[in-house]
């Protein structure tokens, strides 16, 4: 990673996610969202997260793209777990748990 | 300070289980992907919002352009106008500065308890709501900064063969786990995924906000056709 590109990054993001914060506190009032726009914004996160995590599961960069028994696994326990108990930490927690013991088995 | 900025402190205090581990994972990932200890902080206070910093950090030591991995930043983010649009009405009279404190600290958990606190007592005077909003974040962002420094120190010392480069995916798979709750949810995250890897192809990672887009389109039809069925 370059320099430049890390520091414009940093405060293009630092200055846009402001920007959205700000957005109706500081500019537009107590005007309410239209419908259609609250309704698309619900799904943002579940819109986005999925499909960078994807293919980061299927093509690991540390295996060089290789699918792998201990990162598929470890996915699939943090997913369940994180479902299941609605807890992130428990399932960051569970996941690293597996994606170390299939490691230190398989190794 | 007084009873109301308290009562926000304790509301806000739990928090502080799950914002000092996740800060620290943002130091140790945000290290070991190449980026200074200024670069880190910089980012961690001037962002102030976890999962976009991963998803920024994570498109750049892909080799994606910067205007990718801003804008994938910004859009994680967007959930944040929904919060400053339901604030509003009970904090859109301070004064500018004050307002423009509030939105720097509005992050998902000050949102969450200030805005059950606001809906359920509507008539306390503004600088109750303000006094109870800025106590809510007292015990979050300090730890949120320090653990991040904590992290980006430790994560100089941590090697490789830990397996840290599936830090980020596990991270995000469970942040979005919980959130699988309803049908037009998973809908959306399936069409994430699905379009995502077909796309996988197309330059710059412009994929992903082809194939975000295409979920939040799905998520929020099927959300509207419930919607309709239910009457």
């Amino acid at each position: 990673m370059d320099n430049a590109a890390i520091w414009t990054t940093i405060f293009a993001l630092g200055i846009g996610t402001f920007l959205i914060r700000f957005s109706f506190l500081g500019l537009l009032g107590g005007r309410d969202l239209p419908e259609w726009l609250t309704r698309h914004l619900r799904y943002v996160p579940v819109a986005v997260l999925p499909g960078l995590v994807a293919p980061l599961v299927v093509w690991p960069e540390a295996t060089g793209g290789q699918a792998d028994l201990a990162r598929s696994l470890a996915a699939l326990t943090a997913l369940s777990i994180g479902a299941l108990t609605r807890s992130v930490l428990s399932a960051i927690f569970g996941g690293m748990a597996v994606l170390y013991g299939v490691q230190f088995v398989l190794s | 300070m007084g009873r109301a900025y308290w009562q926000g402190f304790r509301a806000g205090a739990p928090f502080v289980l799950v914002v000092a581990p996740f800060g620290l994972l943002f130091g140790v990932v945000a290290t070991e992907a190449g980026m200074d200890l200024w670069q880190t902080m910089a980012m961690t206070v001037l962002v102030i919002a976890g999962a976009s910093q991963f998803a920024a950090v994570q498109l750049l030591s892909d080799h994606a352009p910067v205007l990718v991995a801003v804008a994938t930043g910004l859009a994680v983010n967007m959930r944040m106008a929904m919060y400053s649009a339901s604030l509003a009405p009970h904090l859109g009279k301070a004064n500018l500065g004050r307002r423009a404190l509030v939105a720097y600290f509005l992050v998902d958990q000050s949102y969450a308890v200030s805005v059950a606190e606001y809906e359920q007592n509507p008539a306390r005077p503004l600088p109750d709501k303000l006094a109870y909003f800025f106590g809510s974040m007292t015990p979050i962002a300090p730890l949120w900064y320090g653990f991040t420094l904590v992290g980006a120190v430790a994560g100089a010392a941590i090697p490789p063969e830990y397996a840290l480069d599936f830090a980020v995916p596990i991270t995000f798979i469970a942040i979005v786990a919980p959130a699988l709750r309803s049908l037009p949810h998973i809908a959306a995250a399936f069409v994430s995924v699905a379009a995502s890897l077909a796309l996988a192809g197309l330059p710059y990672n412009s994929g992903l906000m082809v194939a975000a887009l295409l979920a939040m389109i799905t998520g929020a039809f099927i959300d509207k056709r419930m919607e309709q069925a239910h009457g």
